[in-house]
């Protein structure tokens, strides 16, 4: 049988396969579709200090093997957070939680993470989210900001920090890089890629928000090449997500460098993905020879 | 809620890109009329919603307009092909008893109004389209026992005009009221009772997932923050902010 665990910056994973932030909720809606202990942790919604109502609606638009959300951090504010979500999710489910935090400030980062540190494993900074202005992925443009952030929150916990990181940069490389240096446990890549659509029936934008956070299957290769291109520069393990939808998409991941897959967009239309993927890695693993779910699997640096 | 295979045994035209499906499939699930589906087809990433417009433990009914490619797609699909259907959805209507409830629907939104006359039983339904050829349900309707007026912008059957023009001009009393259909009706349907008389509107609003998780249809309500596929699509009218 193929071992499955993996170590995620010392925290155990049961499997590498998490549902990212912002299409599970705080865990409750999967329910009804099968146990969410199986998952190796859940990523929850992106959290900021104060509750936010995010965008205005049509937040979402359609595209070809995708779609654009501009959700907007919609959230009910990390004090509610830790007072009900996390209660809530706690009652149902015994496997690692990780926290997605996220700021218009160093300093709300920082204290989002203070008050949140305690009821979560693992902290995950969306320094790159696309959809709220004067915050979010401007901080994950630039890697002075990116590294002021990673050390802002490194300072009020002792929690492994993984740094999400966006896709909408020239390279990826240097900013990844600086997060290590100012003291990331990890890495998330990556976040939505801007774009947009227009209904040309209407003549106008089909999201309120004009643009918004493309993702789905159409990205996973753009993915793919960013987990791989930054796993071979740093020496922090990575969570590779952008367009999984199945096992061998995960194994393609961790081939190129992750340590951890998260699962986005696919699961809004198949709500069982994940409970699906991992049923079916091991076995694939088995057939492609392998034991375990680390290192071996990785590419040489061609 | 699950995701669960769906027979087609129907799927035809009964108005102007309008089409009949009906569904035989477990849907016991299903405890209330304004409850919708999400429905999964080959080619399109997201699922698609369409309200229910009838059911019973063995299948449903669906009511759909051709209207993109999503909708293009279901219309091809043959007697005999297995359908991706995610159900039950949202909350539906709440059943209230009253002595003149009046049922106003527009366009396709008129499909779940027919599961929820039946139960209603004494109702008065105002059906509004832009055309005769537009129509449908207008018999079935009536064999529930509904007293049924009709609206047509062009004039082509009933009043000439929208909804509240046949609600004025036939001079409906009601105490209580349910509708469905575009916003411009609703708001103008509410901008006539102004306040008067309480009833339930249903939303629509674009979907992520349909079941609650990613807040891709959450609308701004007195009562807060409320996702139309989880919370709604359903709201009282004193919970709208217009
Ligand atoms: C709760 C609910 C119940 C509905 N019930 C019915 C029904 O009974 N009969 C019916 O004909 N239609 C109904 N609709 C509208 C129906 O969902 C859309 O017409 C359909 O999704 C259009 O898909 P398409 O691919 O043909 O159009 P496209 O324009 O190609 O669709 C592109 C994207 O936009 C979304 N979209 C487009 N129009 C709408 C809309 N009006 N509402 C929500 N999403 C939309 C699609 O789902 C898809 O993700 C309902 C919508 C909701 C939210
Ligand atoms: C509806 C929706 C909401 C999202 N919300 C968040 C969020 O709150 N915080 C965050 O870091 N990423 C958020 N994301 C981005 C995803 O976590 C993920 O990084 C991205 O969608 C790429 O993965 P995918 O292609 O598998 O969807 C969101 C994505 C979607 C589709
Ligand atoms: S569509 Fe996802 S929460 Fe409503």
């Amino acid at each position: 049988m193929v071992d499955t665990r993996v170590s995620l910056a010392g925290v155990m994973l049961q499997n590498p396969i998490i549902p990212a932030s912002g299409v599970y909720g705080f865990g409750g809606e999967f329910r009804d579709f099968y146990d969410p202990n199986i998952l190796g942790a859940i990523c929850l919604k992106g959290t900021t200090l104060e509750p936010r109502f995010g965008n205005p609606t049509p937040r979402i638009a359609e595209c070809t093997a995708g779609m654009i959300n501009s959700v907007g951090l919609q959230n009910p504010g990390v004090d509610a957070v830790i007072a009900h979500e996390i209660p809530a999710l706690r009652e149902f489910y015994h496997q690692p939680i990780i926290a997605n935090i996220s700021g218009f400030s160093v300093d709300e980062y920082r204290e989002c993470c203070r008050r949140i540190d305690a009821h979560v494993d693992i902290i995950e900074v969306n320094v790159s989210c696309p959809n709220v202005h004067n915050g979010g992925m401007t901080f994950g443009t630039d890697a002075h900001c990116a590294a002021e952030v990673t050390k802002a929150v490194k300072s009020v916990t002792k929690k492994p920090v993984f740094i999400k990181l966006t896709p909408n940069v020239t390279d990826i490389v240097p900013i990844a890089r600086a997060c290590e240096d100012a003291g990331a446990d990890g890495l998330t890549l990556v976040n939505t890629f801007l774009g947009m659509r227009i209904d040309i029936h209407r003549h106008r934008p089909v999201l309120a928000n004009v643009m918004g956070g493309f993702s789905g299957p159409a990205i996973f290769p753009i993915a793919l090449r960013m987990v791989y291109q930054v796993a071979n520069e740093v020496h922090i393990p990575v969570m590779g997500c952008g367009g999984v939808r199945s096992a061998s998409d995960v194994v393609e991941m961790m081939m190129a460098g992750a340590t951890a897959v998260q699962i986005g967009a696919a699961t809004l239309r198949d709500p069982i993905l994940c409970k699906t993927i991992i049923e079916e890695l091991p076995v694939l693993l088995n057939k492609l020879g392998y034991e375990r779910c680390d290192n071996s699997l990785r590419l040489c640096r061609q | 809620m699950k995701t669960a295979l769906f027979e087609i045994i129907e799927n035809q035209p009964i108005a102007h890109d309008i089409f009949r499906m009906r569904l035989v499939g477990d849907a016991h699930g299903i405890s209330a009329p304004g409850q919708f589906v999400n429905i999964a087809l080959e080619g399109c990433f997201l699922r698609r919603p369409i309200s229910v417009s009838d059911y019973d433990d063995h299948g449903l009914t669906l009511i759909y307009k051709v209207v993109g490619r999503g909708t293009e797609k279901m219309s091809t699909l043959h007697v005999g092909e297995m359908l991706d259907v995610m159900l039950p959805l949202g909350n539906g209507f709440t059943v209230a008893s009253h002595q003149h409830p009046l049922v106003v629907g527009g366009g396709v939104g008129i499909a779940p109004l027919y599961a929820l006359t039946k139960r209603l039983g004494n109702a008065t339904v105002v059906l509004g389209v832009r055309s005769k050829e537009d129509l449908f349900f207008e018999r079935e309707f009536s064999a529930l026992g509904a007293k049924v007026f009709i609206a047509t912008e062009d004039g082509t059957l009933g009043t000439k005009g929208f909804v509240t023009d046949a609600i004025r001009e036939n001079d409906i009393n009601f105490d209580y009221f349910y509708t469905c259909g575009p916003m411009p009706m609703m708001k103008a349907l509410v901008a006539m009772i102004r306040s008067t008389t309480s009833g339930q509107l249903s939303f629509e609003e674009r979907m992520g997932c349909g079941f609650g998780a990613c807040m891709g249809c959450s609308l701004q309500m007195r009562s807060g923050s409320r996702r139309v596929c989880k919370d709604g699509p359903v709201f009282n009218m004193e919970d709208v902010v217009w």
